[in-house]
């Protein structure tokens, strides 16, 4: 078992045949992914990486059978990407996209809520469940299949939690990076919920950053409805207050959104919190014997 | 990005917000004009107002009421050229100050008495929790908000916005009503919310803040300052807006990092990084800090750490004479970490004599291969793969 994406999930590529779509629906497939086609407007009809290309996401829907999108659209038109998926009935949409317009997401999360889907990001590594999907940019050789659910709002800083649980002799049922942005599809709490859902994770890693109350509210959840070991860890201990920390949504705007704020509440809501990245694996390792 | 208070209200005054009028001088010569031009040469007051990006002007003897040409000119003479300390400028009241270079001088909007006028609080932003456009309204206004919110919680109110219906006329009523408004004033109230709603969503803004929003004793409603932000995601369709950013309100060496590319903040530590992805760079700077030094900057190389991206982010870090020590973390996932190695190789050799200890640790694909480079490099470069490994390297270097 795993969330999101699997084996058996139907993935197409928006924006697949541009560079970065196409670099790593390349890779995607190297992996194993099942891609069963892409999007690029008017570019119907043609072939892409031995891939159908459609006009649209309804099209790929009809004919591909498509519920999964990853979008590598530009900024300025991947909000209307990620509703074109919505409304053409695509399950799961995963946003790669760094730099979409606040306001854009605005709409785009209202346009969302009457909808049957769940989209992961904007502005994320993507999803993976090792051995079956890679949906996203993660280098694909570091997850090992196994039983830790992997939830961030990082790149590189899960893929380094990745690593230390593989070294550590685990390996991931699947990981979600939920994305850097101040409006983001899926919350800390909505990919911890999936986790904890998840018959085959017996834990958790949560990694979150300064910013916005997601680490809090997952928290609070996870102390009334967990059944399964978290260990947590904060980004930007040391980040100064009112700075953009590279991720649009890592800026300390008030008391409550410090690191050493949110790990106070996530000890005090029973997450073993560790204060250095280097001992997430060794952590989780431990917790869980 | 952040708008200068006069660059705020021109905004504001294009989609038919009432403010503050006033006319922006670089020097003295230009200020007196300014005076005769907004007193129409019947004399009166006007306000010198310091433009620096940072609150409190106020504090630091920035903003001066002026009641003759004399003393406007004064004070603008004062004023300009003066490195102004708020409590928001680097380092606090007790900081370096910033260097003042424009005033805008503004109308005494205080009339017909100081009395006579009521001040409020409103701002507009983007609700993280919500996913919503907020309009935060008190009666408390012309002080810290933060203080009012935690002292009298109840005097700060909020109204969410619909983001596919906009904001409503019943939510514009409440408010001004909420505000305790009647007759000219609440209407006045409710066309000016409007069209500041209007302007926030336009601009792609992602704060609005109005301390004070000013009822004059005619009853007329008009915002006698402004902090305006503006989200950096869009700018690419507020060009007119981009043209305004000011660079001398920007740290030098953070504005010439981003022109090569490199996302850069500027810190007061000891120990340089350079790193790939921005949730790691803050957990870098967190190992950093647990390992006995202080971060010195956050330093984001993004996906492509190549030769040239890596020695431009050497020189800009070096840049800082406090860097006792710089630790470089990359995790190779696309990336591969043997082309990081000789990026990095290569930007030493170019770069010349580094007089401080660097502390490499690659990890991800072809680490070892990658070790082995830097190994064998023959520079004074200490290698790691492990994150706990290199915080150990860190601890060692910074007592030395």
């Amino acid at each position: 078992m795993s969330v999101l994406v699997s084996k058996d999930s139907r993935i197409i590529v928006q924006g697949i045949t541009g560079k970065e779509g196409s670099f790593h629906t390349e890779q995607m497939i190297e992996y194993g992914t099942p891609v069963v086609g892409g999007v690029t407007p008017k570019k119907g009809g043609q072939k892409h990486l031995d891939r159908p290309v459609f006009n649209t996401v309804a099209n790929a829907v009809e004919q591909a059978g498509a519920d999964t999108s990853v979008i590598f659209v530009p900024p300025p038109f991947a909000a209307d990407a990620i509703m074109e998926a919505a409304d053409a009935g695509i399950k799961v949409i995963v946003c790669i996209t760094e730099g979409i317009p606040v306001q854009d997401m605005v709409k785009v999360y209202a346009y969302l809520q009457d909808r049957d889907c769940r989209l992961v990001g904007p502005n994320c590594p993507g999803v993976i469940t090792p051995g079956e999907a890679k949906v996203g940019i993660m280098p694909g050789f570091i997850h090992n299949p196994g039983s830790i659910g992997i939830v961030s709002r990082s790149g590189t800083l899960t893929y380094e939690a990745v690593d230390q649980v593989t070294k550590a002799g685990l390996g991931q049922s699947t990981c979600i990076g939920i994305g850097g942005d101040p409006i983001v599809g899926t919350s800390t709490k909505e990919a911890v919920e999936l986790l904890m859902n998840d018959p085959l994770t017996t834990g958790i890693v949560m990694i979150g950053e300064i910013g916005g109350g997601m680490e809090a509210e997952a928290a609070n959840w996870i102390k009334a409805y967990g059944t399964k070991p978290v260990v947590g860890f904060i980004a930007g201990q040391t980040a100064p207050k009112g700075r953009k920390m590279g991720h649009a949504g890592a800026i300390i705007g008030g008391k409550d959104d410090t690191a050493a704020a949110k790990m106070k509440i996530m000890e005090a809501c029973g997450i073993h919190v560790v204060k250095s990245p280097a001992d997430i694996g060794q952590t989780m390792k431990l917790v869980l014997n | 990005m952040n708008l200068h208070e006069y660059q705020g209200k021109e905004l504001l005054k294009k989609f038919g917000v009432a403010i503050q009028e006033g006319i922006l001088a670089t020097n003295v010569e230009e200020a007196e004009e300014a005076y005769k031009t907004l007193t129409g040469g019947a004399g009166g007051n006007v306000v010198v107002k310091a433009q620096i990006h940072a609150g409190g002007r106020g504090k630091g003897g920035g903003i001066k009421l002026s009641k003759s040409l004399e003393e406007a000119s004064e004070n603008a003479s004062a004023i300009l050229g003066m490195m102004l300390k708020t409590p928001q400028t680097p380092g606090g009241m007790e900081g370096p100050g910033k260097l003042v270079r424009k005033v805008l001088i503004a109308q005494d909007s205080y009339v017909p008495t100081f009395e006579s006028c009521k001040e409020y609080y409103i701002s507009i932003l983007t609700d993280r929790e919500s996913k919503r456009n907020v309009i935060i309204y008190s009666t408390e206004g012309g002080m810290n908000i933060e203080e009012v919110a935690e002292k009298t919680p109840h005097l700060v109110q909020k109204e969410f916005i619909d983001p596919t219906l906009g904001l409503q006329a019943f939510q514009l009523r409440k408010i001004a009503f909420n505000l305790n408004l009647t007759g000219d004033a609440f209407k006045g109230m409710t066309r000016f919310l409007f069209s500041l709603y209007t302007a926030f969503v336009k601009s792609d803004a992602s704060l609005f803040e109005i301390n004070p929003c000013l009822k004059t004793g005619d009853n007329r409603i008009l915002a006698v300052d402004c902090k305006v932000t503006i989200d950096d995601n869009s700018l690419f369709r507020q060009k007119e807006i981009e043209a305004w950013r000011d660079l001398d309100e920007e740290d030098p060496i953070e504005v010439e990092a981003k022109n090569f590319g490199l996302n850069f903040v500027n810190l007061d530590g000891n120990v340089g990084c350079m790193v790939n992805g921005a949730g790691l760079a803050m957990a870098t700077m967190d190992i950093i800090k647990l390992s006995g030094g202080e971060p010195a900057n956050f330093l984001d190389v993004g996906g492509t750490a190549d030769a040239e991206r890596v020695e431009k982010a050497f020189r800009i870090i070096l840049k800082d004479p406090k860097v006792k020590a710089i630790l470089i973390n990359i995790f190779g996932g696309i990336v591969r970490c043997d082309r990081v190695a000789n990026g990095i190789v290569q930007a030493y050799q170019n770069i010349g004599d580094i007089e401080i200890p660097i502390i490499v640790r690659l990890q991800g694909t072809n680490a070892e291969l990658a070790k082995e480079i830097i190994d064998k490099s023959g520079l004074e470069v200490q290698s790691a793969i492990l994150l706990k490994e290199a915080a150990e390297l860190v601890q060692k270097a910074i007592i030395v």
